[in-house]
This record gives C-alpha cells, structure tokens and sequence, in this order.
C-alpha cells in the first residue's frame, strides 16, 4: 500500500509542478497589471509604472519563465508568495483567508459525502418505495439548481425570515457577529449559526450528487451472492448490508471524491461571494477584477493542493477499501 | 462492458425491431422522460416563439412603467429601465439553450476524439493524453475560465462558448478512453485492424458506434451543466456580457432586488431549474433506454452509472 501510494504522491507532485508553471504563465499573460497602474490617476510616467512592475515582478517586459522564476524561488526558499498588487504580503491575506475557506470547505465537503452516502445506500435498500422516490425527486431538483442560485435562495429566504420577524432569525452575512461579547459557548454558537446557510448551499449539491451515485452502486450490490452467504451464515440483514454491501458499494465512488472537490471549490467561491466571507473564492474574483497576477496564482495554487490532497486522500481510502490496489 | 455490447448484438438478433426505435419506445414508457421531453420543448418553443408573443423588445425601455409587477400589458413585469422581463427571459433562455446546446456538441466531440485516441493507440499517446486530462483537471474551470475572458470581451459569446467546452470535456474523456481499451481487444476491432483499415477508421466506424450510448447521455447530461456554468460565471460577469442577455445576466441583475421585486428574479430563476431539470430527466431516461442490459419494457437498473468508474 505504500509502495502504492507514494507512485500516485510522485505523480501529483509532478502534476502540480507543471500546473502551477501553467497557471502562472496564463495569468500573467491574460491579466493587464500594466493597464491598471496605467490608469491611476494622476496617470504616473511609463518609467513609474515599469519600477513598479519590476518591483511586483509583474513587469511583462521581463520573459514569464524568468518571472515564474524568481516568483518559484521566493516560494521553496523564503515560502513567499510574492506581494499584491496593491504592495501588500500575499502571504498575510492568505494566512487570513485560507481558515475561512477550509472552515466552509471542509465542513461542506464532509456533510454532503456523509449525508449524500447514507441517504442514496438507505434509498437502495428502499428502492421504489415512496421514501426512495421522494429522495429521487428532491436530489433531481438540487442537481438541477446550480450552487449560486441554491445560496441565493437560501439567502432570500434568511431575509424574508427576517422581514417577517422584525430581526435576524439566521444570520446571512459574514462568518460572525462583530465584537461579540460573552464566552467560548456564545462565539462557537455564533460560528456555528453563521456557517449554516453557506454549509448548507455547498452540502445540499453533494447531498444530492452522491445519493445518486452511491443508490446506483448499492443497487448493484444488492443482489449479490456473497451478501445472501453472509446472511446465511448468520449475519442480520443490516449488519450483512453495512460490513459486506456498503464497504463494496463504496468503493467506485472514491473517485467521484476527488472530482467533486473540484466542482465544491467552484461553489464554495460563490457561496462566500454571496454570504460575505472573505475567503479565497471572493478574493480570487476581486483579484481577477483587479488584476493582481499574484493574488490570483496564489488562490490557483491553493486550488490545486486541495483539489491533489483530495485526490490522494481518495487513492489512500480507495487503497484502504479495496485489498486488490495495496498489493498491485 | 464486453458483456453489454455482446448482448447487445444478441438482443438484435432476437427482436427485428431497430435500435432507435427500441430506445425510443423505452423511452416514451418512462414517466419522467416523457415529462422532461414534453417541457423541453415547450421550453425551446418558448424560446424562438416567445419573442413574436410580445410586443416588447428586449432592449426597448417602456419609461410609462419602471420596475411595474406583472399585468397584462407586461406579462413578467418590467425592470428599473422600463425593460420587458418577459421579452428579456425569453431572449436569455434563448441565447442559454444555444450556449448549452453548442457546448455539449463541442465538449462531446472533443472528448471522444481524445479518450479514443488515447484508448486506441495506448503506449505514449495514452500517457501524454493522461497527463493532459489530469493537468487540465486540477484546476476548477471556474477558475482559468475567469482569468481568460476578460481577454476575450471582444470575440464576443462564441469564444466563451469555445472556453466552456474547453474546460468540460476531460472526465467524459477519461471514460472513452477506458471504455476503448476493452473495445480494442475486441475480435471486430482486430479483424479489421488485420485488413489494414486505417486506425482512425477504426475509431470512427468501429469504436464510436460502440460507445455511441455513453457519448448520448453524456452529452444530455452537459447541456444542463453547461447552461448552469453559463449562468454561474455570468452572474459573476465573467461570461456573457450586456447588451447580450442569457439567463445568467439576467439572475444577476436581478438577484439584488429579489427580496423587493420578485419578478425580477424568479422568473429567469424557476426558467433555469426547470430546463436543467428536464435535461437530467431525458437524461436518466435515456441511460435507461439505450441500456442494452435492460429488457424491453421492463424498468432496467441503473447501471450505466457503474461504467463511469475510472481506471488512472
């Protein structure tokens, strides 16, 4: 299983090397810091503008290898992420940032497999009873609603609430109540309380994603010999369907893991966009916007650890799964 | 899958009846696909008929009636600018529908050109081709997408259809590819390697045909996926941009005010659920359909779902 999992750690390093090399190479080509100093006003001398690229190393006069360069070598050597376009450590807003999305990330992530898994196993074993049918009908809406119209509706809703009660009944802005006073209980509650409409428009997707999935894999364990031998030997039908049916069914949806990672960073930037939270999705749109080549290499980065820790996590619990990978 | 394809041919043998009309029977006895078939096309009549029904343009501001609720004079009521939001929804649902619609035909071609290649001819096509797919997977779409189009403000919505296609095809593509290598081994595929038909021949008249089910969902599947991504990256106004209208413009020039004017918002809203909706419903029902395990007329198990797994 090592053996295993270190060639698919080699691989993604690779991966990311030369993503990473991509990434920076198309922002820094697509985006027009020049333009944007350009426009200040007072509108600063051409040879103002090229100091301060230079000093940003956004300067597109110098080759981008030699760019990605000296960008590269501040990151292995100093850990450095470079400055923003405003002059600012990128460093400083990403260690501010990243624990906003991870909160929401992770928190959204987790919920909507769990969720998702039990929900679509459960419906299996009930299949084309009026609860599997119901689920049905419920995930076919949510696959269908896209994440951004999810959180404005649950936004809406939250403001409606509001209006009809005279105050916030669930709070839908921000990550937590400024300057709130009282101890550890009240702030987790109040974390807590804010995390749930951002959770919920990222959870209820996956929810619905991998119902889908997992009822039609469980389906197809359903009938299996092996399932009627554990009976037979004595197991009840749960524990034979929990130990031999779900551990089985499980297992090609590691896969779909890591894919729906990619598709749950996407939505966790316009959850944060539309709730307020100053994580690494709305950065990346306001940095797009104002073109900060570095800001938007970093969120790219960052994207792209996630996205491979997620991968290798799926490989190691797919390894983990299927006795078949750890001796390949 | 060897087992599929071979009972499909058996199937074929057994029952005069052609393939399309099998499928197509199955089909129209599936509730749910009946339904999403119906509401499509009232929603595509909508769309390319809609804008006769009206008197309103689009574009044209009516200052008698700024930010009116629904009437009979305007049926969806009207904006800040007087604008008709019927005449609007329509128009954007329209240019939606043809965005999506050109989006799955682009991503579905593109990835069955490369999983098949690189299915087919293995050794370093495969693994440069891999290495391309899984490259171009570890950055959300969203993201590069994002970064590229202000560039391409000026080519209008046709480059930004390219960019969605683009960046959808990779995960379809790792499907082809896994799917071809169990085709390759095929004694079709062989004999007619053995009489020197050339290899993309083979792909086109021997491997396509045989995986033709997958690519119909799939590519079912992203016309839904495609409007929504549309909507997501307009609404963020990285993607079609004023004076054209799609449902994604729409939702966010109305988002704002929707808590106030309603009919801002819903409408291009509850529009866009529906489509997508109906796509997966056509969608679910035609894996059921084209499902050469299924009998015929009885409600066949999803497994076409189960050929989605990967092999990396």
């Amino acid at each position: 299983m090592t053996g295993y999992l270190a060639r698919r750690l080699g691989y993604y390093v690779v991966l990311l090397t030369a993503a990473v090399f991509l990434a920076y190479a198309l922002t820094s080509t697509a985006l027009g810091p020049r333009a944007y100093f350009e426009a200040k006003q007072p509108r600063p001398s051409a040879a103002a503008v090229d100091r301060q690229l230079t000093a940003l190393n956004l300067n597109d006069r110098t080759p981008v290898v030699e760019r990605f360069g000296t960008w590269a070598n501040g990151v292995l050597l100093h850990a450095d992420l470079g400055r923003t376009i405003h002059g600012t450590a990128v460093n400083d807003e990403f260690g501010r940032r990243i624990w906003v999305s991870m909160r929401l990330l992770l928190v959204g992530s987790v919920l909507g497999m769990l969720l998702g898994v039990a929900a679509g196993a459960w419906s299996a074993v009930r299949q084309y009873r009026l609860s599997d049918r119901a689920l049905t009908v419920i995930s076919f809406v949510l696959l269908s609603t896209p994440v951004f119209l999810l959180a404005l509706l649950l936004k809406n809703g939250a403001i409606a609430a509001k209006n009809a009660a005279g105050h916030d009944v669930i709070p839908f802005t921000g990550y937590e109540t400024p300057n709130l006073s009282g101890g550890l209980g009240t702030h987790l509650a109040d974390w807590g309380l804010h995390l749930l409409l951002p959770t919920l428009s990222l959870a209820l997707g996956g929810l619905a994603t991998y119902s889908r999935y997992q009822r039609s894999t469980m389906l197809d364990v359903l009938g299996a010999d092996y399932l009627r031998t554990a009976q037979a030997k004595g197991l009840t039908r749960g524990r034979a369907l929990i130990k031999h049916g779900l551990r089985t069914a499980i297992i090609p949806m590691t896969t779909m893991f890591a894919y729906a990672f990619l598709g749950l960073f996407t939505g966790a930037a316009f959850t944060e966009t539309i709730f307020g939270w100053h994580g690494m999705g709305e950065w990346f749109i306001q940095a797009v916007n104002e073109q900060d080549v570095n800001s938007v290499v970093a969120v790219n980065l960052f994207a792209a650890v996630v996205v491979l820790a997620a991968g290798f996590l799926a490989d190691a619990l797919h390894a983990a799964l299927d006795p078949r990978v750890r001796t390949a | 899958m060897s087992a599929e394809t071979m009972e499909q041919t058996v199937a074929g043998e057994r029952a005069p009846v052609g393939r399309v009309r099998l499928a197509a029977g199955r089909l129209a006895g599936s509730r749910g696909a009946l339904t999403g078939v119906v509401v499509l096309a009232l929603l595509f009549l909508l769309a390319f008929v809609g804008p006769y029904l009206t008197p309103w343009d689009y574009a044209t501001p009516d200052y008698t009636a700024l930010r009116q609720p629904p009437s009979g004079q305007h049926w969806f009521g009207t904006n800040g600018l007087g604008q008709d939001v019927f005449a609007q929804t329509v128009r954007g649902l329209q240019k939606s529908l043809v965005i999506g619609l050109l989006v799955a035909v682009l991503s579905t071609g593109l990835a069955s050109l490369v999983g098949a290649c690189a299915g087919y001819f293995g050794g370093w096509t495969d693994r440069v081709l891999t290495f391309l797919v899984d490259l171009m997977l570890i950055f959300p779409a969203f993201l590069v997408i994002a970064v590229i189009s202000p560039r391409l403000r000026g080519s209008g919505w046709i480059a930004f259809v390219v960019l969605l296609a683009v960046f959808n095809w990779m995960i379809t593509a790792r499907v082809i590819r896994s799917m071809t290598r169990s085709l390759r081994e095929r004694e079709f595929v062989a004999a007619a390697r053995f009489m020197g038909v050339a290899p993309f021949r083979i792909i086109w008249r021997h491997i396509l045909p045989n995986v033709s089910s997958f690519l119909i969902i799939d590519a079912t599947i992203t016309v839904g996926g495609a409007v929504m991504s549309e909507a997501a990256l307009s609404y963020f106004g990285f993607g079609v941009r004023p004076p054209d209208v799609s449902l994604g413009t729409l939702l966010a020039a109305g988002a704002g005010d929707a808590p106030v004017f309603p009919w801002l918002f819903y409408f291009a809203a509850g529009l866009l659920v529906l489509f997508v909706l109906a796509v997966n419903l056509v969608g679910d029902g035609l894996r059921d359909a084209l499902d050469p395990t299924a009998a015929p007329g009885r409600r066949a198990r999803k497994t076409a779902n189960s050929s989605r797994r990967s092999t990396s």
